[in-house]
């Protein structure tokens, strides 16, 4: 499995020396000129056009309403900057905001260690290897509601299992949705439950590129299994770890179906909005109150905020392994 | 495959930043009638499938019954009965608002709560005109107001009323006997004329019993409360009839508020929102004894979804305390964007007439708009089995003549969506007492601006 995040990129047809200055004239050279030039940017468009449409597009008309006043059963009207000055002041917003980034940091980095060591012991040499292998993806293939509604009885105030076995140990039955900390620990281990197994998956395609006699030369230089994963294991997989942390972000930072499950549908996100999500956030003000412009604006916050936090965490990631 | 799944969640990350497309096209494509490909527009090919769509918990709407006969009936009219959800301000009606502005999506038959007859009303391109189809000879059926109300601001009919609120207390009577409370339905409406004597019993039974709450949550009484305050203060609640906020003005809800805070405050509710999963299970697990219940409610606490079969007999009904009140109430319409509007319209013209409206009360326990059915016999005189053969028919067919509408604005459902969720954090502690009032407020006028 290897890692094409550049996989959309266009690569240029390598010309043919001397052929360059034929003119397609008759129906053969036409079909050279087709396969030559023209085959790979019409192989390719494909993927632009459906991005042109869903993406790009989207993108502007987003940016292009998040100037309005737009409401969807009423006025549209230009308030220029307006959405976004509002948004700054907005308590729920910012609310949204914590919400998302504690969640993200409580989901993001007990899955990425978890997922680390899930992948050196699947490097070892065990039985039934590839069962085990694809037993830790095996959650990734339910369904994100499925395992939101389950995780959600668990967590259940009066009847879940959680609450029951924290009542061995003498815990007062804790109201996952109603209180802040909690409800962001139970939503972090829907997350971790579905995507450490992923993660593990990627960081063990990534562990068997490194080249065994690494390995071999550390150990008859007599470092111990440990040195060699810290300093051989994590600083060889840099690669790979900027591209699980990555996703890892844009994930947590877009982090919708679980909250929204965990609360029956409903994107208040718990009563005060205790685990509302930016995006779920912006779907309220979207697609509840129908206030577009303010919606739009906050999708383009929410991008910004990814923005910065993929490239703070980029930086951070690639520091990995001392200096290279 | 691990690629295209990362390669999805890219592209959820775009869909998210580019919300506006992507949403409203997924939801516009999702529903279609199954007659499309085999009829069309040449009607006569087959028969018509008309779509009805609904909202509510239990037996909701309950025109299960109705439905099925029709279908037995008629070969070429086939009504698909479809109830999306339990929930109406925060799933049904936003997504049908979606439909209806996009034009895409909604059943050629849909019904709309109260809540959401402001917002309707002023969008009158939303909806089939009814009177093209000789509906306009129903006038004499139904009240004025649940008429009127139905008629949008150009003059268009474009509604006719299901069912209309009323009110009742429903009580578990085998957790009153428990805990030495009369349980016949008489001597408990004797208990509790107003709601301080209600506050009082609740104490009574909460000595007695510990695992049982008296009360669901706040939500329901809150809202029983306010409709009989509303009552008292010029039949407006959230909004005055010009269409402007009245929460920290208008006292009914103020005085709700805080009846919802104290009963709370005084450890009498099992901290349960009405219409959650949790408060399903609350039911089937006896952790409240009593409910607010208008007469659609006796369908969600009696249907599968609710209390169920194993709860039969033990529920009774009794009167309110602090009189009587009008929540709820819902009315049936044709979208524009139907494309059998005529069919759709007979479908909407039998649900709404008498024997379909008798059968739902029968069915379900919702007290019929229709005068000609609450006057019929068989609503009169009816007993509602699940609630110990309750006289359903007497207790809420009195008053169903002499109910008043509460006006409700363009907003009210947003601002309900608002204030409801306060009245709800209070309950679960994560916002303080103290500062329940000033948040509330708060919210409404944010959801309303």
């Amino acid at each position: 499995m290897s890692l094409h995040v550049d996989a959309g990129r266009p690569t240029r047809a390598p010309m043919p020396p001397g052929r360059r200055h034929v003119r397609p004239r008759s129906g053969r050279s036409f079909l050279t000129w087709l396969d030559l030039k023209a085959a790979p940017y019409l192989l390719v468009s494909p993927y632009y056009l459906l991005f042109l449409i869903f993406g790009l597009f989207p993108l502007g008309f987003t940016l292009y309403y998040s100037f309005f006043d737009y409401d969807l059963t009423g006025t549209v009207e230009w308030t220029g900057l307006g959405n976004y000055t509002a948004m700054l002041a907005d308590a729920d917003f910012w609310k949204a905001v914590v919400n998302t980034l504690a969640m993200f940091v409580i989901a993001t980095v007990p899955q990425i260690l978890l997922a680390l060591l899930l992948a050196n012991a699947l490097n070892k040499r065990i039985k039934f290897q590839l069962f085990v292998r694809l037993g830790v993806l095996l959650p990734l293939v339910t369904s994100v509601v499925a395992v939101a509604v389950v995780f959600t009885q668990l967590y259940g105030r009066d009847w879940g299992v959680v609450n029951w076995v924290l009542g061995w140990f003498g815990a007062d039955p804790i109201d996952w949705k109603a209180q802040r900390l909690p409800s962001w620990i139970a939503i972090a281990t829907m997350i971790d439950w579905r995507w450490t197994g992923y993660n593990a998956i990627i960081f063990l395609a990534g562990m068997q590129t490194i080249p065994k006699d690494l390995y071999e030369a550390a150990s008859i230089d007599g470092a111990s299994r440990r040195r060699q994963f810290w300093q051989i294991t994590i600083p060889m997989l840099r690669p790979t770890m900027i591209f699980v942390v990555l996703n890892s972000t844009i994930g947590g930072l877009t982090l919708f179906s679980e909250p929204t499950t965990f609360y029956n549908g409903n994107v208040h996100g718990g009563s005060d909005s205790q685990f509302q999500t930016v995006s779920m956030f912006i779907f309220e003000q979207g697609f509840r109150e129908f206030d577009y412009g303010y919606a739009s604006a906050a999708a383009w916050l929410l991008f910004l905020l990814i923005l910065v936090g993929s490239a703070i965490n980029f930086l951070l990631i690639r520091r990995i392994g001392g200096n290279k | 495959m691990f690629n295209n799944s990362r390669r999805g969640r890219l592209l959820a990350v775009a869909a998210v930043a580019a919300l506006t497309l992507g949403v409203t096209t997924a939801c516009g494509s999702d529903d279609k009638p199954a007659d499309n490909a085999a009829g069309g527009s040449t009607a006569a090919a087959g028969p018509v499938t008309i779509t009805l769509q609904t909202f509510g918990g239990g037996k909701n709407f309950g025109y299960k019954e109705a439905v099925d006969k029709w279908n037995a009936e008629h070969k070429d009219i086939t009504i698909k009965y479809d109830n999306l959800t339990d929930q109406f301000e925060q799933v049904y009606w936003p997504q049908m608002i979606q439909w209806l502005q996009s034009g895409a999506g909604a059943g050629d038959v849909v019904g709309i709560d109260e809540g959401g007859m402001g917002l309707a009303k002023a969008h009158p391109e939303w909806w089939a005109d009814l009177g093209e189809f000789g509906l306009q000879n129903r006038k004499a059926d139904f009240a004025d107001w649940k008429w009127e109300n139905g008629v949008t601001a150009d003059g268009k009919l474009f509604g006719l009323g299901t069912d209309v609120g009323g009110m009742s207390l429903c009580y578990r009577r085998d957790l009153f006997e428990k805990a030495g409370l009369p349980a016949d339905r008489d001597e408990v409406s004797k208990l509790w004329p107003t709601w301080d004597d209600f506050v009082k019993v609740a104490h009574k039974f909460q000595d007695k019993i510990k695992d049982t709450k008296f009360v669901d949550g706040t939500n329901t009484l809150y809202n029983v409360v306010l409709v009989q305050e509303a009552a008292k203060n010029g039949n407006v609640s959230y909004f005055d009839k010009d269409n402007n906020l009245i929460v920290d003005k208008n006292p009914a809800v103020k005085s709700a508020y805080e009846f919802a805070q104290k009963i709370s405050q005084e450890g009498l509710t099992a901290k349960l929102r009405n219409f959650t999963p949790e408060w399903n299970t609350g039911m089937k697990k006896s952790q409240f004894a009593t409910l607010g219940c208008p007469s659609w409610m006796l369908g969600a606490v009696s249907g599968d979804g609710g209390a169920g079969p194993d709860f039969k007999g033990k529920w009774d009904v009794a009167a309110v305390p602090g009189g009587g009140g009008n929540w709820g109430g819902s009315w049936l319409a044709v979208p524009k964007q139907s494309k059998h509007p005529k069919e759709a319209a007979q479908v909407l013209d039998y649900l709404t007439g008498k024997e379909a409206e008798v059968s739902v009360f029968n069915f379900a326990g919702n007290m019929p708009s229709n005068v000609q059915a609450q006057q019929d016999p068989a609503v009169q005189g009816a007993k509602n089995e699940y609630f110990n053969d309750a006289p359903v028919g007497d207790i809420f067919a009195k008053s169903a003549s002499a109910l008043q509408p509460v006006f409700l604005g363009v907003k009210h459902a947003q601002v309900k969506n608002a204030v409801e969720s306060v009245v709800s954090a209070i309950d679960d502690g994560s916002v303080p007492y103290a500062n329940g009032w000033k948040k509330l407020v708060d919210d409404a006028v944010k959801a309303a601006g």
